[in-house]
């Protein structure tokens, strides 16, 4: 069973159910617990788990390298590329004043933009010479490890790459079948997101009582009624204090029940459940009742199929 | 005209508070949300839309299905899984193209010995010219499951200058998005100053180093604010110590502060909302920008 954590909004404690969910059900179904950090461009399961890391594989993409003396620069490479990745430069035919003969190959020169090919294999394919033969570019490593008896996958984007979906799917190439996988997705609603939760058999999705919590729930439910994902929502930091003493905003509560969407979990704002998330230390460490609560919730997925 | 951008590498951590009480705060800019796929910053400054563009970007592979005679090729040559074959051999085989993953890279059209395949251009968001009381305001809305967000926030941003210009206004204000990837990059290439808003968190801390290792990259000058550092003093002086030893300047440390909440669900940027602690101290943080940006 695959389980992602997902939100549209930043910030409102993906990272704390996913871990917290994890480690709760390591104790009641030990040896069959897996977690899949997919939030590549900052990976923060690994400060919680504090996994042992036993194996780190660099993950590169195939892009296109010119073999110079095969290419004719036709231009049919540039032609096929929609990413503006390839352009070639043919040099314009010239009399050779010397032999005064046209020179046969002209030359030119192909110029090729890594950062923005998308590995389709377009070019390679349709290159009537062979001359495009594709190369490793690095985007990113993968870590493979244990944290106690949970099986413990995450991935690191390098610094100034663009491309997170393919480091996103070599993650993902990770999964084992035949256990309960719980998946950390990056915050937002595009790419990556998508490509993070697609073919998961549920979705948690993490928000908090906030105006800014309640936007992005909305667009988060759109992302996952579009994939046809069964989901249901934990409300974090209930209860946000005001100042005026009110516990003032129910809209996320009033969406919900409105649209039918089952809130699985309500966790109150406690400085203790803060204090231990700013510390790096799981929440189920300092609170251990909400073991229970997490096994609880767990159940309550099995049982539902809520779309 | 400069440019700066609020971003945070961590999500939740103030972001957008921060930008909107900026925009309370600064004369004479222009307002931008490159926060495209989930865009808040309009639910405190209650735009005006006045202007409403279509956001084109990529195509889409569609299948026609009374050309297609389920060879199967494009299916081989689709490098990201979209497309699949119901039961293969058969009579009844089809060959269907799933829109989300297709990346719409079009090599499937081109090796369709049939042409079956046509890329159909797709809608994937939407971008905004509004005024507001605080000036004028440049958002967009990425469409549910699109890519491309690094293209939109490009669109938005060269809309935002052309205002700007246009208008003769001194500054350009942008929240940025979480992260480090494609839609961060695009709202700090050429800008001349970025702060990013942390928390004092160990995850707080982790994200902001990844993150100024970005601005690092493409050489971008960088503050950093701690947001309510008070939850957790210690983490905080770390950031700080993180930063000293780091050279990346401290722009300030602001408050845990409720009236941040209330203010939000009352649709007020908190300056307007608050003469407390916290105004001030993000008044203190822009005048340390303001310093530099001169
Ligand atoms: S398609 Fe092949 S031969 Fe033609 S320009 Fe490109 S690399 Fe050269
Ligand atoms: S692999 Fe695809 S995206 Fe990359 S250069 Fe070739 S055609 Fe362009
Ligand atoms: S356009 Fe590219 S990604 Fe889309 S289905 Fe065709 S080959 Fe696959
Ligand atoms: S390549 Fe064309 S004809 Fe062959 S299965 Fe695909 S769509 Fe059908």
């Amino acid at each position: 069973m695959i389980i992602s954590i997902a939100s549209g909004k930043g910030g409102t404690g993906k990272t704390t159910v996913a871990v917290n969910l994890a480690l709760s059900l390591s104790s009641a179904y030990v040896g069959t617990i897996q977690i899949i950090d997919c939030d590549v461009e900052e990976p923060n399961a690994h400060i919680f788990l504090k996994p042992h890391i036993t194996k780190t594989l660099p993950i590169s993409i195939p892009v296109p390298r010119v073999i110079e003396k095969r290419c004719t620069y036709c231009g049919k490479c540039q032609e096929v590329c929609v990413y503006n990745a390839i352009a070639v430069i043919k040099n314009s035919t010239q009399n050779d004043p010397l032999t005064d003969s046209q020179t046969s190959a002209p030359g030119g020169k192909v110029l090729i933009f890594p950062e923005l090919c998308h590995s389709c294999g377009g070019c390679s394919l349709f290159c009537p010479e062979k001359a495009i033969e594709e190369v490793g570019r690095e985007i990113g490593i993968i870590q493979i490890g244990t944290a106690g008896n949970i099986e413990f996958v995450d991935g690191k984007l390098n610094i100034g790459e663009a491309m997170s979906p393919p480091l996103i799917r070599a993650v993902k190439k990770n999964i084992t079948n035949n256990k309960v996988v719980i998946i950390d997705a990056p915050p937002g609603t595009s790419c990556p997101v998508i490509g993070s939760i697609k073919g998961s058999d549920y979705c948690i999705l993490v928000t908090e009582p906030t105006p800014f919590g309640m936007n992005d729930l909305i667009l988060a439910v759109e992302v996952i009624r579009k994939l046809n994902i069964a989901f249901g929502v934990v409300i974090n930091r209930t209860d946000i204090p005001t100042a005026s003493g009110q516990t003032g905003y129910q809209e996320v509560e009033n969406y919900c029940s409105k649209e039918n969407i089952p809130v699985l979990m309500r966790i109150p704002f406690d400085r203790k459940i803060a204090e231990s998330y700013s510390k790096g230390i799981p929440m189920v460490e300092f609170i251990p009742e909400y073991i229970t609560k997490f096994i609880q919730l767990f159940n309550n997925i099995k049982k539902s199929n809520h779309k | 005209m400069k440019q700066i951008v609020i971003i945070s590498g961590k999500g939740g951590t103030g972001k957008t508070v921060i930008t909107a009480a900026f925009a309370s705060l600064v004369k004479n800019k222009v307002m931008v949300d490159c926060d495209v796929d989930a865009a808040d910053l309009h639910l405190l400054l209650n735009p005006k839309i006045l202007e409403r563009h279509e956001f084109k970007s990529g195509k889409t592979a569609v299948i026609d299905g009374g050309k297609c005679n389920q060879c199967g090729m494009c299916l081989e040559v689709c490098r990201f899984d979209a497309i699949t074959q119901s039961s293969i051999g058969s009579q009844q085989s089809t060959v269907t193209i799933d829109p989300i993953s297709c990346e719409g890279c079009g090599v499937c059209s081109l090796i369709c010995p049939q042409e079956a395949i046509t890329m159909k251009e797709c809608i994937s968001g939407e971008w905004f010219i509004s005024d507001t009381q605080y000036g004028p305001f440049v958002h967009a809305k990425l469409g549910i499951a699109e890519e491309n967000s690094g293209k939109l926030v490009t669109l938005v941003r060269q809309n935002a200058k052309l205002i700007a210009d246009k208008e003769n206004r001194d500054i350009i204000i942008i929240d940025g998005s979480p992260g480090i990837g494609c839609p961060v990059i695009s709202s700090i290439s050429g800008i001349d100053c970025a702060l990013i808003v942390t928390e004092p968190t160990l995850s707080g801390l982790h994200d902001l180093i990844r993150v100024v290792e970005l601005t690092r990259h493409f050489n971008v000058k960088t503050f950093v604010v701690i947001n309510k550092y008070d939850l957790n003093t210690e983490m905080a002086e770390e950031i700080e110590s993180y930063c000293r030893n780091n050279g990346v300047a401290l722009a300030g440390k602001i408050k845990y502060d409720t009236a941040i909440i209330e203010a939000m669900v009352n649709k007020k940027t908190v300056i307007e909302y608050s003469k407390g602690e916290v105004s001030q101290q993000i008044k203190n943080v822009w005048e340390i920008i303001q310093n530099e940006l001169d």
